[in-house]
């Protein structure tokens, strides 16, 4: 079965971090991905702009309204995202607590429609 | 025309193995059926079809050799039907190839079916599942439970519980909660999840204490059903040997919970001989077993308490000291108020209803404000300190939130006799008060 992961955090968090702590951070990702790829189960991965960079975009009666922002304004936000391919929800939830976005945010695990 | 003779006993037979395979191997056959695919819900239509049938073939062919075999290869065949008319239908379900692959993998007529229903257990108490529907879903997918019957003893609409059990089995399906009895290092956790579950049940039968209540009564039952066939499956597990003890104990002494007029009797005022004493002895015997693994936990620290109060008011031995000792392990283990609130109970009984109220959690911890062995407590404690006024309110509030009517009508009986000795006290100061004007006038 696949897997989304999606990361969940406070974007604050990240830039109010040092540069090394940063680096660290990065490190962290890293090795993770690393080791989702050398397990065969990563399917794709993204990380994503800060919300400041968000458009949300909805038709109405025909036209589409174009807002500046992300559509769900809250304390965390979507960050990122792992495609992991896994036998079963405890696979998934072993890779989603391994994953440093656990530590400093939330992880949702989400599995996908199986065409 | 009336059936008699032969044709007739073969019926009530017929019947008669049909319901005996549906109680004893039910979750079973769901168990069997399920794995592979995980779908719940198709394995359940799939075998409670098989019975329809079995009800109409068994009567009229007699019962089979090996009727849950039986059960099963019909149950099969129509999971397989089903997954081809849904693929015909223009559905792609893989599936099929699952179940296909399942049903080449054992002869039909395998006379042992291995018994998968600890994982599926497992797959009902995730924690991946609410936790409030855990313990209904296990009622359900193990003993074929009706919705309504469950819905009736957890108190809420049979439909909303329909729902929720819907809900649950889709969710094994679709997020791919898997059957498996877990790793070691996840075991214990999970474990405590599934015990959780069956405590619950047991919980719930055990509210209605006159057992008058007969959804409740058999939820008691079903939920002993599931604690020994977590035993049995797990003998080496302290915890499973642990709630079942538990779980002995408070049923051997419901025939002293009530007496004669349906009286709530509390425990400290229970007629010892009326206690169930094989039961008594069950327990205590699985609770050494479970000392013998060492490995302490929830379960058999409250069975060891529920032994020592049997120890206490059979002996007539005072044993708090131990008592408190456990409480306060079990609150090291637990962080529970009400484990909180049974510890500052056992501390009143060594060293005064003062320090008993000082140990007493406060009301705003996990909405102690609403339940209702809290304020009976701290009435009881209150009383105990001589606060009579703060005591008479406590057993207000308890009172209106009680919904057991005995247990209600037993507190209104502490209220009032604490009312008598409150306003006792009263005349008492004011012929104090008199005595004391009379010596002034004289």
């Amino acid at each position: 079965m696949q897997y989304l992961l999606l990361l969940y955090a406070q974007e604050s968090g990240w830039t109010n971090m040092s540069k090394s702590e940063q680096e660290q951070g990065m490190a962290a990702y890293m090795a993770y991905t690393q080791a989702l790829t050398t397990a065969g189960a990563l399917r794709g991965s993204n990380r994503l702009q800060p919300i400041s960079a968000a458009t949300t975009v909805r038709n109405v009666e025909g036209k589409a309204q174009v807002l500046d922002g992300p559509y769900v304004d809250s304390k965390e936000q979507l960050g990122g995202y792992y495609l992991i391919e896994a036998p079963d929800l405890d696979a998934a939830l072993a890779w989603a607590a391994r994953c440093p976005g656990a530590n400093h945010g939330v992880v949702e695990v989400r599995p996908l429609w199986s065409m | 025309m009336e059936t008699t003779g032969p044709f007739s006993e073969i019926q009530a037979q017929a019947r008669n193995t049909a319901e005996d395979v549906a109680r004893r191997s039910y979750g079973k056959l769901v168990a069997f059926l399920a794995a592979s695919t995980r779908d719940v819900a198709a394995a359940e239509d799939a075998l409670s079809e098989a019975f329809a049938s079995a009800l109409l073939h068994w009567p009229k062919n007699g019962c089979p050799a090996n009727p849950e075999a039986w059960l099963l290869t019909v149950a099969r065949r129509k999971s397989i039907d089903t997954a081809r008319r849904r693929q015909a239908s223009g559905v792609v379900d893989e599936d099929i190839d699952r179940i296909a692959a399942t049903l080449g993998a054992d002869t039909p007529l395998d006379p042992h079916i291995p018994d998968r229903r600890l994982a599926l257990m497992f797959a009902c108490a995730h924690p991946a599942i609410e936790a409030t529907v855990r313990a209904p879903l296990i009622l359900q997918v193990i003993l074929g439970l009706d919705a309504a019957t469950i819905a009736t003893a957890f108190l809420v609409s049979p439909a909303t519980m329909g729902k929720r059990l819907v809900r649950a089995k889709s969710k094994i399906r679709e997020a791919g909660i898997p059957f498996r009895i877990p790793e070691r290092d996840d075991l214990p956790a999970r474990l405590g999840t599934v015990l959780e579950a069956i405590y619950a049940a047991f919980a719930e039968g055990w509210i209605d204490a006159a057992g008058t209540d007969p959804a409740r009564r058999d939820l008691t039952e079903e939920a002993f059903f599931l604690a020994r066939l977590v035993v049995e499956l797990m003998p080496a597990e302290p915890e499973a040997l642990g709630l079942l003890a538990l779980m002995l104990h408070a049923e051997a002494r419901r025939p002293a919970r009530r007496n004669g007029q349906g009286e709530y009797i509390p425990l400290a005022d229970q007629d010892a001989l009326l206690w169930n004493s094989a039961m008594i002895t069950e327990a205590e015997s699985l609770l050494h077993r479970a000392q013998r693994e060492e490995r302490i936990g929830r379960y058999q620290l409250e069975a060891a308490v529920q032994s020592a109060h049997v120890h206490r008011l059979r002996t007539g031995r005072g044993n708090w000291e131990a008592v408190l000792q456990l409480y306060d392990s079990l609150f090291a283990l637990t962080a529970s108020p009400v484990v909180a609130i049974n510890r500052a109970l056992a501390i009143a009984e060594s060293e005064g209803a003062q320090a008993g109220l000082d140990a007493m959690p406060p009301p705003h911890d996990a909405g102690l404000a609403e339940y209702q062995p809290y304020w009976a407590a701290r009435a009881a404690l209150l009383a105990g300190t001589g606060a009579f006024e703060p005591a008479l309110h406590a057993y207000e509030i308890a009172i209106g939130l009680e919904r057991d009517p005995a247990v209600r009508r037993f507190l209104e009986g502490r209220r009032t006799r604490l009312g008598r000795e409150f306003s006792g006290c009263i005349d008492g100061l004011e012929n104090a008060d008199e005595d004391d004007a009379a010596k002034k006038r004289r």
